[in-house]
């Protein structure tokens, strides 16, 4: 059985909570306990119909204002798959953790009121899917029950996001009709909608294939750090702890130390202290090599045929994640890539993109919270990256304020 | 009848022909990939700080956390100490296999006393018919982390146990006062996690944050990891307690309306024997237990943890103010 990681988006009032909550509930993954103590809370509140939303706001003053604040992690399955469900928050002062969540995604569903249509947010969230690379995009467009389940209502919202999709990098769309409140067309067929014939959203997040999203050609590893036990019988031991990026990297395979560019072959790999002849993408492995080399952490191995690039300069599109202090060329901050870190400093803000209408915006000063814009970086030590929307896991890295440490900005290199 | 049994034979052939077919080790299933991630976040650890210390139970998560370790730095030692705060209200079952387990692993081991932090610090001890010094570990904790500077700390909790755990992340920052604040935590963005701190800040790091505890069970079973006997089925004497079975033992004040059972239970999780109530059942074997497990209706913090059950937002309060 294998594992997918989604995302659920949408504007606040979507129905987002509910969404997550009408999964779990009708996949029998809500156990007795949790029930009671969601029909205790429903019963306290307004109305006292029970609210399935209860089930992911985890924080006090969440409950209170009944809005989600933080990215909330919730896990279920069904006979075929595990789910991770990340739970992003629509607040528009929250777009930074959205872009936390669909970091990790394989998928992504954005809600959309079928009584509002495609919203300024939507039109975000999928900027902002389709930015970071998200392969599997579900739009469910929900409150169907309150729009009369009418065909044409969908077809409309259906037809102005796949106007708007062209103008993203989305691979896969599916575009399904729900009511989240009432169960339908997510788990179950909905019985209100006969004219809907395509699959339900779970069947949906059974069948999507993520093993095709891997990228399985560029072999990376980045290098974590150094097992040397010391110990008398391992005297000369020097493993290299870490976990391929991408791609795959094999006994005897001839490889290159980047950035130094020294070129070694591969010894031996172990798993857990055993020795296996080949590792595959996301493993954990320690590798050894045939010649005494100098690696240490934040160095990458790569196939010797198969090279990423190695500069100093990069292109990036950033999501300015700072509410405290803004983004200004001539900044200078940490750039963590992989396991490197190196100073780097903000050449120039080529443009800003706004994240409603897509436009590009010049001349732009500044960049502040929940801002996107591509930037120019000068870093300090080569980092060896490929552009991100070919390989995620080695396109990817994130800004740190040296003062106060906090991770302020998410990059996505070109 | 001569159907069903050409039939099984079939099955039997086919499962084992997937078998010979299945060495493609890029198909992984979930617990390999769950396990490649945790083993990623310890070696983060380690990379990142410089004193670093696995806090260690005697429960099954923190048995999970060293196995991972293990894997994660074999042939090596572990790189870092196991540090257990002792309530002095542990289960002996617990603190033996501990000792036993930082033995066979070669690992440091540190235990500190809440007993101690209680009489050094003139604290007010609970008392009463549901007292726990389950929250002073807090105080003991906070002291320990001081006295041997540790910069990360490395813990058991998961994500699925509890809605406040479900919002934390990975990296979890704390201030010089050991406070987490939910509500300006880092944006912990791919698998980079930012471990920069200054002087007497550290991180709680959650290797398996995305574990659930039917995760953790069955590793341990495909792992072929010996557990502490109070998790499988056994006598014990009890406290009937508003429909809870609590182990009979004098550092639980009686109450008149407590009845005194012996019942066949095992422990679905070990924490302080204050705080955390047993559940009749007849599993001997993991593999039995996951039976159990699986079909039970009632979650894991719920059925056993008498310290969450206080508010909705009980360990919310303790996380900011320092709890594990």
């Amino acid at each position: 059985m294998d594992l997918l990681r989604f995302i659920t988006a949408g504007s606040v009032d979507d129905g987002k909570s509910t969404l997550i909550g009408r999964l779990l509930f009708d996949t029998k993954n809500i156990l007795a306990d949790q029930m009671e103590a969601i029909e205790r809370a429903s019963k306290s509140r307004n109305d006292g119909e029970i609210d399935l939303a209860l089930l992911t706001d985890g924080l006090r003053s969440e409950r209170e204002q009944g809005i989600t604040i933080d990215v909330a992690y919730k896990y279920f399955q069904t006979p075929n798959r595990k789910f991770i469900s990340i739970d992003a928050p629509g607040h528009i002062q929250y777009t930074r953790n959205m872009v936390t969540g669909a970091s990790n995604a394989d998928l992504a569903i954005i809600l959309v009121d079928a009584r509002h249509g495609v919203a300024e947010q939507t039109r975000r969230h999928s900027l902002i899917a389709s930015m970071l690379g998200i392969p599997h995009v579900v739009v469910a467009i929900n409150k169907m029950d309150l729009v009369g389940n009418s065909e044409d209502a969908f077809l409309e919202i259906a037809k102005t996001y796949q106007d708007l999709a062209q103008k993203l990098n989305i691979k896969d769309l599916t575009i399904i009709p729900v009511s989240a409140l009432n169960g339908d067309n997510i788990v179950d067929r909905s019985k209100n909608m006969p004219w809907y014939t395509g699959e339900t959203l779970l069947s949906v997040l059974e069948t999507v294939n993520v093993l095709k999203d891997k990228n399985t050609t560029d072999g990376r590893f980045s290098v974590q750090y150094v097992i040397r036990p010391q110990t008398e019988e391992l005297h000369d031991y020097r493993g290299y702890a870490g976990r391929l990026q991408s791609g795959s990297l094999r006994k005897g395979e001839a490889v290159k130390i980047l950035p130094s560019g020294t070129e070694s072959k591969i010894a031996r790999i172990e798993f857990g202290g055993q020795e296996i002849i080949e590792a595959g993408v996301f493993e954990s492995v320690t590798i050894l090599l045939e010649d005494d080399v100098d690696i240490s952490r934040g160095d990458m191995i790569v196939s010797v045929d198969n090279s990423p690039i190695v500069s100093q300069d990069i292109e990036a599109l950033v999501c300015w994640m700072d509410d405290r202090k803004t983004l200004k060329a001539g900044d200078k901050y940490l750039l963590q890539h992989g396991t490197a870190r190196t100073k780097c400093s903000v050449r120039s803000i080529e443009y800003q993109i706004d994240i409603n209408s897509y436009e590009k915006l010049d001349e732009v000063e500044s960049l502040k919270l929940n801002d996107v814009a591509r930037i120019i970086l000068r870093t300090a030590q080569p980092i060896a990256y490929d552009p991100y929307q070919q390989n995620r896991a080695n396109g990817a890295a994130i800004l740190i304020d040296e003062t106060s440490n906090v991770t302020v900005g998410a990059c996505m290199v070109e | 009848m001569s159907n069903e049994v050409s039939m099984s034979i079939s099955v039997k052939e086919a499962s084992d022909l997937s078998n010979q077919g299945n060495i493609d080790r890029r198909k992984p299933d979930y617990l390999d990939q769950l396990e490649a991630e945790a083993i990623y976040i310890m070696r983060e650890v380690a990379g990142q700080f410089e004193r670093p210390a696995l806090l260690f139970s005697g429960g099954k998560d923190s048995i999970t956390l060293v196995r991972l370790a293990q894997k994660a730095f074999a042939p090596g030692k572990i790189p870092f100490p196991l540090v257990h705060i002792d309530t002095g209200h542990n289960f002996v079952e617990a603190t033996d296999y501990r000792d036993m387990l930082a033995e066979k692993t070669g690992s440091k081991l540190i235990v500190r006393y809440v007993e101690d932090t209680i009489k050094a610090k003139n604290l007010k001890e609970p008392t009463g018919k549901n007292a726990s010094r389950n929250w002073l570990q807090t105080f003991t904790l906070l002291d320990t982390i001081e006295e041997f500077g540790f910069d990360a700390c490395i813990g058991g909790a998961r994500r699925d146990e509890e809605k406040a755990r479900a919002k934390e992340r990975i990296f979890s920052f704390r201030d010089e006062f050991g406070q987490w604040d939910p509500k300006r935590q880092r944006p912990e963005l791919w698998n980079l996690f930012n471990g920069r701190i200054h002087k007497g800040e550290n991180v709680r790091v959650f290797p398996i944050s995305n574990w659930t505890e039917l995760d953790v069970w069955a590793y341990l079973q495909r792992e072929g990891i010996t557990l502490p006997s109070i998790y499988f089925a056994h006598e014990r004497e009890c406290i009937l307690r508003d429909g809870r079975l609590l182990y009979n033992t004098p550092v639980i004040e009686k109450d008149p309306e407590d009845q005194i059972v012996t019942r066949q239970v095992r422990f679905r999780t070990v924490g302080d024997m204050t705080c955390t109530a047993a559940v009749e059942s007849s599993a001997a074997t993991l593999e039995e237990v996951i039976a159990e497990i699986t079909v039970s209706r009632i979650s894991e913090r719920g059925e056993t943890r008498i310290d969450d059950q206080q508010t909705e937002a009980a360990m919310e309060d303790r996380k900011k103010g320092g709890y594990f």
